[in-house]
C-alpha cells in the first residue's frame, strides 16, 4: 500500500485509517489510484494518489474546476480509457475484487450490470441508427438473454419509469427526435434497466436547463432510494451536490484534497481550496460587490509543486506546505490534505 | 415615436435602448410555420445600467441579443438606439454607428481567428475601421490587454495557447477597443469555472464604471445575473413574463414562470437551510413554432386557469417600474407562490 502511493509521506492515522481501510462494508474501495497518459514526450500524470470508499447506499458527489481529473476517474472506474496508453497503479476493489486484475471480458459483464455509468453528452453516447427502446433492450439483453418481445417490454416499463410520456410510442423513436432533457432520461433508463449496485453519473444536467435539471436530479434521487443504488455524482455543480449528495469529495489538480459529509464541508470547509470555491459562489456575495475569487491558475499537468498542490494559490502557505501532503483524518468522517487543516478557521456557505 | 438626432446628449430620461413590439423570425426549409424566436417584446434599456436577461434554452435570449445589435434585421417593430433607428442607416453611417452597439458571445475560442495573435485580434476593429496608423493601434491594443487584466507577453501568443478565462478577457478587450456604449454579454461566463467567473464578472463591473458601459447581460444562470443586474427580464418562448428590478424579480417574482425558475436553481447550502419545498415545472419548453394560444406558458404554468387558454395575458406594469404578463399578476407575489407550492405539494 505504502508503496504504491509512490511517495514517502508519513503515514499518520490518514488515509490508512480511513480510506484505504476496513472499517465499513464497503461497495467501492479506491486506493491509491494514480493515472498517468503515456505520451511521446513522457509520462502525464492526471490523477495521483486517488483514495475513497464508498459505502452501499451512499450517495457522493465529485467536485473540481475543469480538468482536475473527475472524469477521468469515473473513467478508470469502469476501465473505459484505452489501458495501453496508460500507467496505472493502485486498486479497484468492487464487491470484494480488484477491478484492475479483470480480463476485459470479465469487466464487459460486469459493466452496465453491475456499475453504470451516465455521461455529460447523451447525444454521442447514444446511437443514433437504432431506436431508444431497441438501445435500451439491448443493454438488458446484453446481461440478461431474453426474447426481443421481454426486453422491449421492458425498455417501455423503463422509459415510463424516468417520466417520457407515451412510452409505447417514445419507443420506436430515434435519439434525434428527442430534446436534451428527454434523451437525458433514456440515458438515465438505460443505464438503471439492469438495476445496477454503483452508477457513476458524470455531469449528467450540466447541458440542461435548471428546470429540466430539477426534474432530472428529483428523478435521480427517487430512482437511486428506490432502487437502492449507490450514486457517484461527478459535476462541478456545488448546488447540485448539495441537493443531491450525502458526501463531498472535493479535487484539485489530480488530487483528492477533502472528503466529507456535504452538510459538514459547505458550512465548515477544512481545506483552503474547498473554502476558495464555495466563497466564489456569486449567490453568497451581496448583489454587485466584487466577488471573492482564487487568485492564480490551476498548475500544468506535469508541472505540479512537488509539496502541496495547492500552494501557490493558497494564501495560508508556509514553509512546511512544501512537502508533500497527505489525505488525513480531521474527524471520523472528513478527511483533509492539508497540514494546516487544525490550525486555521476557514469560512463556509453560512456563518456559524 | 421618431427619430431623433444622433448628436442630442444621452439623459437618464432617453433610454440608449428602446424596444418596440419586436420580432425576429427564423424561416426553416421543412417547417411551414416560422420558429417565432422574439415575439412581440417591449422593454427599454438605460444608460449605465445592467439589464439582467434570463430564460430558459431556445428561449429567445442569443436572438434578442443580436436584434439589440443590429446584427439581424427585426421582422417587424423597432429597436431604437439613443432614439435612432438604426435600419434607416446605410453604409458608412451604419458601420459608424454599430460601433456603438457590441455583442460578446459564450464561446470565446469560436469568436477568435486562430491564425491571429491576441494583439493582432485586439487591434483588428480599429484597423477595420481605419483609425489611427499601424503604430498607434498596437499602442492601444496593448493598453487594452492591460486594462482587462492580461500580461503583456500574452499579446504574442494564439488563441490555443491561452486559457478559457484568457480567451474570454481577449474578447472583452477587442469588443472595447471601439469604445461601445453598449455590450451585449452572451453566456459570457458559461464556459468558465466558478473562480474564474467571478474575476470576469468582476472585470465586467470594473470596466462599465471606468467607462460608462450598458450592459444586457444574457444568461441562464440565476445566480450570476442576480449578482449584477440592476434589472432583469424574464423571456419565454419569445416573449417577456417579467421585468423589474433585480431585488424585486429575485425576491417577489409576480410570474408563474419567475417562481418555478427560481425555484428550480440548486442552492449550495445545508439541508436544513435549503427551502424545503420546490415547484416543479412538468414538461419541457413547446415549440416555438407553434407557441400555446392565449398565455404561452399555461402548458407548464402549475396555476393555470381556462383564462389563459383563450386569452394573452397583457404585458402591463403591476407596481411602478415591475411590468408582468400573467391575468392573475396583481393578486401578489406571495400568496400566488404560497397557492402553487401547496398545490404542487399535493400531489
Ligand atoms: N486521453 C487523454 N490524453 C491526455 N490527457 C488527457 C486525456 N483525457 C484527459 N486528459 C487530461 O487529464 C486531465 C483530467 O481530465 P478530466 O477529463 O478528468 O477532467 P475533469 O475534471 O472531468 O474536467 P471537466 O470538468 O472539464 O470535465 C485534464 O488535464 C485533461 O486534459
Ligand atoms: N439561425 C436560425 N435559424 C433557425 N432557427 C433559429 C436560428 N437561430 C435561432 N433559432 C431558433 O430560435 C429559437 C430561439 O433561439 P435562441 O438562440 O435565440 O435561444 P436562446 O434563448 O439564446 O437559447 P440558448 O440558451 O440555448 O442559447 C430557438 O427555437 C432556435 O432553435
Ligand atoms: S497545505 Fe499549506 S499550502 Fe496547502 S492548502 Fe494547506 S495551508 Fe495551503
Ligand atoms: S396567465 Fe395563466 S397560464 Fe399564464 S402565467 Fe398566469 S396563471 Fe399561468
Ligand atoms: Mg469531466
Ligand atoms: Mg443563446
Amino acid at each position: 500500500m505504502e508503496a504504491a502511493t509512490g511517495h514517502a509521506a508519513p503515514m499518520t492515522t490518514g488515509p490508512s485509517g480511513q480510506t484505504c481501510g476496513i472499517a465499513r462494508t464497503e461497495l467501492l474501495d479506491v486506493r491509491s489510484l494514480s493515472v498517468a497518459f503515456r505520451t511521446p514526450h513522457g509520462d502525464l500524470p492526471v490523477i495521483r494518489d486517488i483514495c475513497f470508499t464508498v459505502a452501499a447506499g451512499e450517495r457522493v458527489g465529485i467536485v473540481g474546476e475543469s480538468g482536475c481529473g473527475k472524469t477521468v476517474t469515473g473513467l478508470t472506474v469502469l476501465r473505459l480509457l484505452p489501458e495501453r496508453s496508460l500507467r496505472l497503479s493502485g486498486r479497484i476493489i468492487f464487491g470484494g475484487r480488484d477491478l484492475l486484475t479483470l480480463s476485459a471480458r470479465q469487466m464487459r459483464a460486469l459493466r452496465g450490470c453491475e456499475i453504470a455509468m451516465i455521461f455529460q453528452d447523451p447525444t454521442s453516447a447514444l446511437d443514433p441508427v437504432f431506436t431508444i427502446g431497441d438501445q435500451i433492450g439491448e443493454a438488458y439483453r446484453a446481461h440478461f438473454p431474453t426474447t426481443r418481445k421481454e426486453a422491449r417490454e421492458r425498455a417501455i416499463a423503463a422509459l415510463a419509469s424516468v417520466g417520457i410520456p407515451a412510452p409505447e410510442r417514445r419507443c420506436d423513436d430515434y435519439p434525434h427526435h428527442l430534446s436534451g432533457g428527454m434523451r437525458q432520461r433514456v440515458m438515465i433508463a438505460m443505464a438503471l434497466i439492469c438495476e445496477p449496485k454503483l452508477l457513476i453519473a458524470d455531469e449528467p444536467t450540466t447541458a440542461l436547463d435548471v428546470t429540466v435539471q430539477a426534474q432530472i436530479i428529483e428523478l435521480l434521487s427517487r430512482l437511486s432510494e428506490r432502487m437502492k443504488t449507490t450514486l457517484i455524482f461527478i459535476t462541478h455543480d456545488l448546488g447540485v451536490v448539495a441537493e443531491i449528495c450525502t458526501r463531498m469529495i472535493t479535487m484539485y489538480a489530480g488530487e483528492i484534497v477533502e472528503d466529507a459529509p456535504v452538510d459538514d464541508v459547505l458550512v465548515t470547509p477544512r481545506h483552503p481550496y474547498t473554502a476558495g470555491l464555495l466563497r466564489s459562489l456569486p449567490g453568497l456575495a451581496a448583489r454587485r460587490s466584487a466577488l471573492p475569487s482564487i487568485p492564480g491558475r490551476v498548475p500544468q499537468l506535469g508541472q505540479m509543486p512537488k509539496g502541496c498542490r495547492f500552494q501557490p494559490r493558497c494564501q495560508h502557505a508556509l514553509a512546511r506546505c512544501a512537502k508533500p501532503q497527505t489525505l488525513s483524518e480531521f474527524s471520523a468522517s472528513h478527511h483533509v490534505r492539508c497540514t494546516r487543516a487544525r490550525e486555521i478557521t476557514l469560512a463556509g456557505v453560512v456563518t456559524v | 415615436m421618431t427619430a431623433i438626432s444622433h448628436s442630442t446628449p444621452t439623459t437618464a430620461e432617453r433610454p440608449i435602448i428602446s424596444v418596440r413590439d419586436l420580432r425576429v423570425l427564423f424561416r426553416t426549409p421543412g417547417g411551414k410555420d416560422p420558429i417565432r424566436a422574439v415575439d412581440g417584446v417591449d422593454f427599454d434599456v438605460q444608460p449605465g445600467e445592467t439589464l439582467g436577461i434570463i430564460g430558459e434554452s431556445g428561449s429567445g435570449k442569443t436572438s434578442l441579443g443580436r436584434a439589440l445589435v443590429s446584427l439581424i434585421t427585426p421582422d417587424s417593430g423597432q429597436i431604437l438606439h439613443d432614439g435612432l433607428d438604426p435600419t434607416t442607416l446605410r453604409g458608412a453611417r451604419f458601420r459608424a454607428h454599430r460601433r456603438d452597439y457590441q455583442i460578446i458571445f459564450q464561446d470565446p475560442s469560436a469568436a477568435l481567428d486562430p491564425r491571429m495573435t491576441v494583439l493582432d485580434s485586439v487591434a483588428e476593429p480599429l484597423a477595420i475601421v481605419r483609425a489611427a496608423d499601424d503604430a498607434a493601434r498596437r499602442r492601444e491594443a496593448l493598453a487594452m490587454l492591460a486594462r482587462v487584466g492580461l500580461p503583456r507577453d500574452l499579446a504574442e501568443r494564439y488563441p490555443h495557447q491561452l486559457s478559457g478565462g484568457q480567451k474570454q478577457r481577449v474578447n472583452i478587450a477587442r469588443a472595447l477597443m471601439l469604445r461601445p456604449k453598449v455590450i451585449v454579454c452572451d453566456e459570457v461566463v458559461a464556459a468558465l469555472d466558478v473562480s474564474l467567473r467571478g474575476e470576469i464578472l468582476n472585470l465586467f463591473a470594473d470596466l462599465q464604471r471606468a467607462f460608462g458601459l450598458t450592459y444586457i447581460f444574457i444568461t441562464h444562470d440565476i445566480a450570476v445575473v442576480s449578482h449584477i443586474s440592476d434589472r432583469i427580464a424574464v423571456i419565454y418562448l419569445g416573449k417577456l413574463m417579467e421585468l423589474g428590478a433585480a431585488d424585486a424579480v429575485m425576491g417577489e417574482p409576480l410570474h408563474p414562470y419567475t417562481q418555478a425558475l427560481l425555484s428550480a436553481e440548486p442552492l449550495a447550502l445545508p439541508a436544513a437551510l435549503r427551502p424545503k419545498r420546490r415547484i416543479m415545472l412538468e414538461g419541457e419548453v413547446p415549440n416555438p413554432a407553434a407557441p400555446p394560444s392565449g398565455c404561452r406558458f399555461r402548458t407548464r404554468c402549475p396555476v393555470a386557469r381556462p383564462r389563459c387558454a383563450s386569452e394573452a395575458p397583457l404585458w402591463r406594469e403591476v407596481t411602478p417600474g415591475h411590468s408582468v404578463a400573467c391575468h392573475f399578476a396583481e393578486v401578489a407575489g406571495r400568496p400566488q407562490r404560497d397557492a402553487i407550492l401547496s398545490t404542487s405539494m399535493q400531489k
